[in-house]
């Protein structure tokens, strides 16, 4: 007998289980959808599970005002060709009304005010789960996460107190008011979800491959020069042959110098590397917790 | 350097880890991790800085699972922590959990889904009662794999004695237990012996290293691949032009082989069908097996929906709301309560459930039953008989992992609060 999956399949099909139990178990689940690779991945997944049948749930974009163009103009098409609904919370918006104060400084960055958007938007919606791209080799705080992870009526996450997991029994009970956050690609490394692209050809935004763009250095890290990062002092703008790893918003998404312009060399690229994919993700390297208190008041 | 020659064709092992305090556990997965190259430039650098902050003397590998603020602060691990590495012929997930604190649950919760235990045992120290605690519930998790690595080899001169006596103490106690595959592998985490490459100061020992133990022992069997269990998880109707009759049941394999063609029963109903197509985004299948997540169409019209169970006609479940199942409990706020009602979740069914009668409570270090303590607390494990409801579609754990485990949930607080493996 030689019934054999390759990992790529067993992910694929434990994913795949996942997203049907959302749809089973919640009323009215959501995907958080950033444009990045993880949440093209966890879609496309959706539209595997419940084919022929169309996805049972909308996208969440959360916008912050300070994204790629490139990642608006991908998440446009992604929608249409899967013939999926989209929903798009405004950073802008709670900004103007004054339920949130923009950072200020040559740092300053609207990652942290999203938090406010999304709760605020999956409150409006009566969203009961929303699922997200986490993954757990990701980052120190996300190895400890749940497929299940349950959030109270504020949004927070209780790290020390998390139900446990076993087998293939996931527990989505909850109380009125507080919802659950699902990550169905959890057990998925960076390695393993360029792989799976690869393997099953699904489109890309161009940002993922290297292309030519103008950049300054801050830190040691890479950023895109953009209307929204104030330059500092004796800052230059050059240009660089770059990619990005992850895709987030412009003013904290350090891209790299890289060389690798198609799928295959992303992968030999991320195959070889020494630095994780979040080294160059300024949001994580505020403190040694970052990931974890933000986590902790309702993030992705 | 990562390895690049990643073939598409590698597949996925699932282990835990389980050890006492100061065994060397950490730096064992640390040099696991490390030795794969699986740790990334920066992750070292920040792991070496908050050592040096800290006035370590060595680098603590340990800052690598812990995650938690309040696990770095203190110094233990509280939770599980899953961790990624592979090699060209296979990738690992390790369900890294905590030797003191919550062990039993936190244990119980890593080896549910492992295909191997790894055993650490302190050679100076030998078997002690936390190692056949561990082996005790690797038994009763019926985790295929057992691999016992006994740590530490470099403090007792690498002493083929000391190996041979623990061995066989270790396989004295085991001969108690149901355990299918047990190996032992003298090695020493912090100098690398026997990790990944065979050790000079062993050569004694004739046995893999733990790295080829771990990429070349024998997985493929271990679902069940006889008995054919199909939860239906999902219906999937598309309500299109396209696809208007179209009827599918989704769900994932938990046990057997479906064939297109294969005459199956469904239950509760009882109803026969045959199966007119397996199919899947990618195309039609011609047949499933576990742990594949595909979509079933039958030739007949019959009202299937979640929590039904498509089976083979002439291999059947046992259908029955009375289960003996061992339990381990969760609740630290709660016992467990003689008549006490909970939500019982078993494959895709949910139903409430009583707890009929509490037959003995297990002493998880040395396997007494005692008959008249029947109060179980948080970490406890006991046999009970639960009254469901409604009839489940169930299988000895032993014979299926997946249709013979059980979880059940408090009414009140909508927590996990036991695990259940039927009997």
């Amino acid at each position: 007998m030689n019934y054999n999956l390759s990992h790529l399949k067993e992910l694929e099909s434990e994913s795949i289980f996942i997203l049907r139990e959302v749809a089973s178990q919640f009323e009215n689940p959501v995907i958080l959808f950033s444009g990045g690779k993880d949440s093209i991945l966890m879609t496309y997944l959706a539209v595997k599970a419940f084919y022929p049948a169309k996805v049972p749930f909308p996208l969440l974009h959360v916008d912050t005002g300070h994204n790629f163009p490139e990642t608006l103009a991908f998440r446009d098409s992604l929608v249409e060709q899967y013939r999926l609904k989209l929903k798009v919370g405004y950073v802008q918006e709670a900004i103007d009304n004054g339920q949130v104060t923009e950072e200020k400084g040559v740092n300053a960055s609207r990652n942290g005010l999203q938090i406010f958007t999304l709760l605020d938007e999956l409150e409006k919606g009566k969203f009961d789960a929303a699922m997200g791209g986490g993954r757990r080799d990701e980052e120190k705080a996300r190895a400890k996460e749940r497929f299940f992870s349950h959030r109270d009526e504020f949004g927070q996450w209780d790290p020390k107190n998390q139900r446990p997991e076993l087998w293939n029994l996931f527990n989505g009970r909850k109380s009125m008011g507080e919802h659950f956050r699902v990550f169905p690609i959890s057990n998925w490394t960076e390695l393993d979800v360029w792989q799976y692209l690869a393997e099953e050809k699904v489109p890309l935004p161009n940002l993922y491959f290297a292309h030519k763009r103008k950049v300054i250095e801050r830190d040691g890290v890479l950023l895109a020069d953009c209307d929204y990062i104030p330059k500092k002092d004796g800052e230059e703008v050059k240009i660089e042959m770059v990619r990005c790893r992850t895709i987030g918003d412009m003013t904290c998404t350090g891209v790299w110098r890289s060389e690798a312009t198609t799928i295959e060399g992303i992968i030999e690229e991320v195959a070889t590397t020494r630095i994780t994919e979040r080294g160059g993700r300024s949001d994580d390297k505020r403190s040694e917790t970052a990931m974890e208190d933000r986590k902790k008041q309702g993030y992705f | 350097m990562k390895s690049t020659n990643h073939s598409k064709s590698i597949n996925l092992l699932r282990f835990t880890t389980a050890g006492s305090v100061d065994d060397g556990k950490s730096t064992l997965i640390g040099r696991l991790l490390y030795d794969s190259k699986s740790i990334y430039q920066d992750q070292y650098d920040q792991i070496e800085a908050i050592s040096t902050k800290r006035g370590e003397e060595n680098i603590n590998l340990a800052l690598l699972t812990d995650g938690l603020k309040a696990e770095r602060e203190q110094g233990i691990t509280i939770d599980v922590a899953y961790r990624y590495f592979s090699t060209p012929k296979r990738k690992f997930i390790i369900a890294d959990t905590p030797g003191h604190i919550q062990y039993t649950r936190n244990m119980v919760t890593g080896a549910s889904t492992a295909n191997v235990a790894l055993l650490l045992i302190d050679a100076r120290n030998g078997v002690i009662e936390q190692t056949k605690r561990h082996a005790i519930i690797a038994s009763l998790l019926q985790i295929p794999h057992l691999v016992v690595c006994i740590n530490k080899m470099d403090l007792v001169d690498y002493a083929e004695d000391t190996f041979n006596k623990i061995h066989d103490e270790f396989e004295a106690f085991a001969t108690k237990l149901d355990v299918k595959d047990v190996s032992f592998i003298p090695v020493s985490a912090l100098k690398g012996d026997n990790i990944v490459d065979r050790s000079k100061n062993t050569s004694w020992y004739e046995g893999p290293t733990l790295m080829y133990y771990l990429e070349n022992v024998h997985i493929s069997s271990d679902h069940n691949f006889i008995d054919c269990r199909f939860p239906v998880q999902y219906v999937i109707r598309p309500y299109s032009d396209q696809y208007h009759d179209y009827r599918g049941y989704a769900g994932r394999l938990a046990g057997g082989v479906f064939k297109k063609g294969d005459e199956v029963m469904v239950l509760p109903s009882g109803f026969t069908s045959k199966i007119s197509k397996i199919d899947s985004f990618d195309g039609e299948l011609q047949e499933a097996f576990p742990p594949q997540s595909v979509t079933l169409l039958l030739e007949d019209n019959i009202d299937i929906s979640r929590g039904d169970m498509i089976v083979r006609v002439n291999n059947k479940p046992e259908v029955s709301q009375d289960l003996e199942v061992m339990i381990c409990w969760f609740d630290h706020t709660k016992p467990l309560k003689q008549r006490g009602k909970y939500i019982i979740r078993h494959t895709t069914q949910e139903a409430r459930c009583l707890i009929k009668e509490i037959r003995y409570k297990l002493d998880i270090n040395t396997l007494h039953r005692k008959q008249e303590d029947f109060e179980i607390k948080s970490n406890d494990i006991a046999r009970v008989v639960i009254r469901s409801t409604k009839p489940l579609f169930i299988d000895k754990y032993r014979e299926n992992r997946i249709t013979g485990s059980i979880i059940l949930i408090d009414e009140g607080t909508n927590n996990t609060v036991g695990a259940g493996m039927i009997i």
